[in-house]
């Protein structure tokens, strides 16, 4: 890759890549707990949040990073040490290993495997055992029940979501992420180019079907009864405290952040903007300067549906589990099953 | 309905099922209820009190508690049970513990008064129930034998009464026969003694003198003022 | 409403048998569970030990007394007048209200009647710590749900109530001011005034909390047909308040008891629900809220002038006897049952509170009932562990 016409070496090309997915990953988490979770919740709450941490509350993110890295290792007695100390891991690595295949421009991408978004799926179940083995290991029973409230809960939203997905691979034709991209910024509704193809409007059932049960894999309000606070206390994070917890609280929002990565790629369009406002008609054409754009684009993207996320997350009331498996099970998956009967004649048809 | 007077002395207690009532300023809902009371239980209605426009008291024979209790459901009609209790009618042996410590301590009668409708014994059960159609509540007590504190459960009655008679037990010490899981309602099991009986201290005052009684002491620069502290 | 019922019924019927099914075929028990004392849905220190099938309750038992305080006995070596300061601290929330009924009690042993004003006051403080109390509820079932953002709306408008009975009294949660034969002291001037602005804002805050919780088919999927409580075991637990309203039975004694507050002057609606499930519970006090600024604002149009205390001795002694008063307190019906002989302080004080005989249901209503609804049920019987408690 050559971003500034100069020869990497693959050794530099690597450690650019890590690094490069180590701000993936943290950045929209520290964005997204301060930006909405401190600031825009409590603007919402007719409050003004933390204000004490530097001007406006700024520096409040470096104040609880500091404080949860001082705090003592605790354990509890009958816990089991190694896999309590394992879990809070596991949740994290899944999202580096998920932001690994999300492109950020035409030659900006971590890696770009044939069938993106296959793996980006399979890879996103990984931490539904990170959670379970958090619960099972913390030898509460609070935390028994949130583990296994979100071992049900999401296996049974990993359904909808590879389905809302299936629409947009029937509509580009590929399974690989960048090739996704493409198609929606080069592509064309019903012969109009104006806008290009973004699956959001096509696919837009597709859409509302992934961020319902993207909400519910991260387990945010309506769906998080594997937490629900006012009953489990902390659900299956309970027994953490200190740089563990910490590890949870990042996982959590870099989740949040990855997911709606992901959800713009494969339905805002991704890194791109519509390719006929620069007369450019494939991959090739693209400039140089969409490498240092892209990310931009992304990240103004990943905001703004991180921004209904969190949104849904603070004004709505949980739903029982049962109730969130019915939706699931009777609701979503036929929905988007239909999708999917729809998106496939229509394509043939057009 | 309310009165426009409030004058008390017109309320004369009924305790005689044989003579006639004198005409009163009438209640005539709450003597209708006393005369139906009377006729389910018989003599167990020992003594009654209708305060007109106000309230109605029944005491009723310790073994006629429950008897009176599904009198006052079915018959009377008070489906809504308010509450149960005892009272200890022994006057407490120390005082309000408001006095000068530094004197003898006051003598104090022993004699035990019991409050409306009478009564033979140091400890009642006390119970409230409303009549929700008539607007009408009755408050029924009954003696507490003084040997074998014993009284029958109302649970069949009212199903309510069991956490009442349970709070009742562990306060009182009164026990409540045929009711399923008689143990403590506040107090840990291991818990000697009941609270809420007069001869039972309330240690904080007797730790400490209640700091508002007459000050004993001299006030600092030899003022020779000693003001009483009052109790208020 | 049958087939509510109905549903209550099999599910009970079914945990039994689901126990007794695990019991047997795969000799394994339930799991016991502490709901409490610390933990974020009971409002303070109530344990309840539950036993699980699942996610299911078989068996629940709560354990009170983690905050007894020992009223009754401590009101024994107290004078009437101090009396007063104990009783405030029974439901902190609405605190005013619960000096109210003992002090109508006293009043009606020594034969005193406190003039007008001080009685339409003490309604209109009443009516006031009822809004503060409930509004605080409406803001809590926010949160035991999962609706994190109501309770800051409802904490934001609260603070209004308690700026004004901070104005009136000078206590913002335990105000002490009402005296047997009046109040301490009269209404500093523009009062009136501020409070009608109040009850204006209150009054688009019920509107918010409707639009907000109450509309959202989240929460009604949450709460219709949970934790449903037919009228006759209502009757018999004694529950009252919006409880006992929820369950069908017409009964507020502010419309149904002569008691001398200034209820008797004002027009209000009494809101009553088939159902008795814990929706209908809450969305009657949402209602109650809104008719108590209705009222608030009739009484501040018809106060009257004059003394705020009658004319009573320096030192009070009541007389012998017995009375009992009880009054619509915001958690529902309560009441004392004071005794006293002639003395300086009172005999015996009986104080029946409404939270004790709500909870004392909980038992019958959590029978095969799933977790998240148990805080459900609890959140709308709503309760202060100073009461339950005393």
């Amino acid at each position: 890759m050559s971003v500034f016409a100069v020869d990497i070496p693959y050794w530099g090309q690597s450690l650019l890549r890590v690094l490069g997915g180590t701000v993936a990953v943290l950045l929209p988490a520290g964005t997204i707990v301060y930006l909405f979770l401190f600031k825009m919740m409590s603007f919402m709450q007719s409050r003004l949040g933390p204000m004490e941490a530097g001007p406006y509350g700024s520096m409040q993110l470096v104040a609880e990073v500091g404080k949860w890295l001082q705090k003592e290792d605790l354990q509890p007695l009958r816990a089991d040490k190694r896999i309590f100390k394992i879990a809070p891991l596991i949740v994290l690595v899944s999202t580096f290993i998920l932001v690994a295949v999300v492109p950020f421009g035409p030659d900006a991408y971590f890696t770009n495997f044939q069938a993106g978004i296959f793996y980006a799926l399979a890879v996103s179940s990984v931490s539904v055992l990170g959670i379970l083995i958090a619960g099972w290991s913390s030898a509460n029973k609070y935390s028994l029940l949130g583990g296994l409230r979100a071992a049900g809960q999401l296996i049974a939203y990993e359904l909808p979501m590879v389905l809302a997905v299936i629409g947009v691979v029937i509509q580009a034709g590929t399974l690989n992420l960048q090739q996704i991209v493409v198609a929606q910024n080069a592509g064309e509704m019903f012969g109009w180019n104006g806008l290009g193809n973004p699956y959001l409007l096509t696919q837009f059932v597709g859409f509302v079907v992934f961020m319902i049960s993207v909400q519910a894999e991260l387990t945010q309000t309506p769906f998080d009864m594997p937490i629900a606070e006012s009953e489990l206390v902390s659900g299956y994070m309970t027994e953490y405290s200190g740089f563990r917890f910490l590890i949870f609280f990042i996982a959590e929002f870099a989740n949040v952040g990855v997911f709606s990565l992901i959800a713009a790629v494969l339905f805002l369009g991704g890194w791109g903007i519509p390719f006929s406002w620069f007369g450019w008609h494939s991959m090739g054409d693209v400039d140089n300067w969409m490498n240092i754009v892209g990310p931009l684009i992304m990240v103004t993207k990943m905001i703004v549906l991180s921004f209904v996320v969190m949104w849904v997350r603070f004004s709505y009331p949980r739903l029982r589990e049962d109730q969130l498996q019915r939706f699931a099970w009777k609701v979503l998956i036929p929905v988007s099953l239909l999708n999917i009967m729809v998106t496939a004649v229509l394509k043939v048809i057009f | 309905m309310r009165c426009a007077s409030r004058s008390w002395s017109a309320v004369v207690p009924l305790s005689d099922t044989g003579t006639e009532a004198p005409a009163l300023p009438g209640d005539a809902l709450r003597e209708r209820i006393v005369d139906q009371l009377r006729d389910a239980l018989g003599d167990g209605l020992v003594d009654s009190l209708v305060k007109p426009g106000v309230d109605v008291w029944v005491r009723v024979r310790t073994d006629a508690w429950r008897a009176a209790g599904i009198a006052l459901r079915d018959i009377v009609g008070c489906q809504y049970f308010c509450f149960l209790s005892a009272i200890d009618w022994l006057p407490s042996p120390f005082g309000r513990g408001e006095d000068d410590p530094t004197a003898p301590p006051p003598e104090r009668s022993t004699e035990i008064r019991q409050g409306y409708t009478g009564g033979d014994t140091r400890m009642q059960v006390f119970a409230r129930v409303t009549n929700l159609s008539l607007h009408v509540g009755v408050t029924v007590k009954a003696d507490v034998p003084d040997d074998d504190a014993v009284v029958d459960s109302w649970i069949p009655v009212y199903a309510g009464a069991n956490w009442h008679e349970r709070e009742a037990h562990e306060m009182f010490g009164i026990r409540f026969a045929g009711h399923p899981d008689l143990r403590n309602m506040y107090l840990p099991t291991e818990f000697e003694g009941h609270p809420l009986r007069k001869d039972f201290p309330l240690l904080a005052r007797l730790v400490k003198p209640w700091p508002g009684i007459v000050d004993v002491e001299p006030l600092p620069g030899g003022d020779d003022d000693n003001e009483e502290g009052g109790g208020e | 409403m049958t087939d509510l019922l109905d549903r209550q019924k099999l599910s009970y019927i079914a945990a039994q048998a689901a126990d007794a099914r695990l019991n047997v075929e795969l000799e394994t028990e339930g799991m016991t569970l502490n709901i409490g004392p610390q933990h974020p849905a009971t409002h303070g220190t109530l344990r309840i030990i539950v036993r699980l099938d699942g996610e299911q309750v078989v068996w629940a038992d709560p354990s009170a007394g983690y905050m007894h305080r020992g009223y009754e006995k401590l009101t024994e070596v107290r004078t009437f007048p101090q009396v007063t300061t104990l009783v405030n601290r029974i439901d902190w929330l609405g605190s005013f209200a619960n000096e109210v009924p003992f002090i109508l009690a006293a009043e009606q042993l020594m034969d005193i009647e406190a003039p007008p004003r001080a009685q339409w006051i003490r309604t209109i403080l009443f009516e006031l710590s009822r809004i503060a109390n409930v509004g605080l509820f409406l803001g809590d079932l926010g949160v035991q749900l999962g609706a994190i953002t109501p309770v800051f709306l409802a904490f934001r408008d609260r603070e209004y109530v308690l700026n004004l009975i901070e104005a009136a009294t000078g206590g913002r949660f335990h105000p002490n001011f009402d005296r047997i034969g009046g109040l301490k002291d009269d209404l500093p001037k523009g009062w009136v005034d501020e409070t009608r602005q109040v009850m204006k804002k209150l009054r688009n805050f019920c509107d918010e909390m409707e639009n907000l919780l109450f509309g959202n088919a989240i929460f009604q999927t949450r709460t219709r047909g949970i934790g449903v409580i037919p009228k006759d075991v209502a009757l018999q637990y004694g529950l009252s308040g919006a409880n006992l309203r929820a369950s069908g039975v017409d009964w507020d004694l502010r419309r149904d008891q002569r008691i001398p507050l200034a209820y008797d002057k004002v027009d209000f609606k009494v809101w009553t629900h088939p159902d008795g499930d814990s929706f209908a519970r809450c969305w009657i006090r949402l209602q109650e809220t809104r008719e108590a600024t209705k009222i608030v604002d009739q009484l501040l149009d018809g106060l009257p002038s004059g003394p705020v205390m009658a004319k009573v001795p320096r030192i009070i002694k009541v007389p012998e006897g017995e009375a009992w008063i009880s009054t619509e307190n915001p958690l529902g019906e309560m009441g004392y049952y004071v005794v006293s002989q002639g003395d300086l302080g009172p005999f015996r004080v009986k104080i029946r509170t409404a939270s004790f005989n709500n909870i004392s249901i909980v038992p019958w209503v959590l029978r095969g009932v799933f977790v998240p609804d148990v805080i459900t049920i609890l959140a709308s019987l709503y309760f202060i562990l100073g009461d339950i408690d005393r």
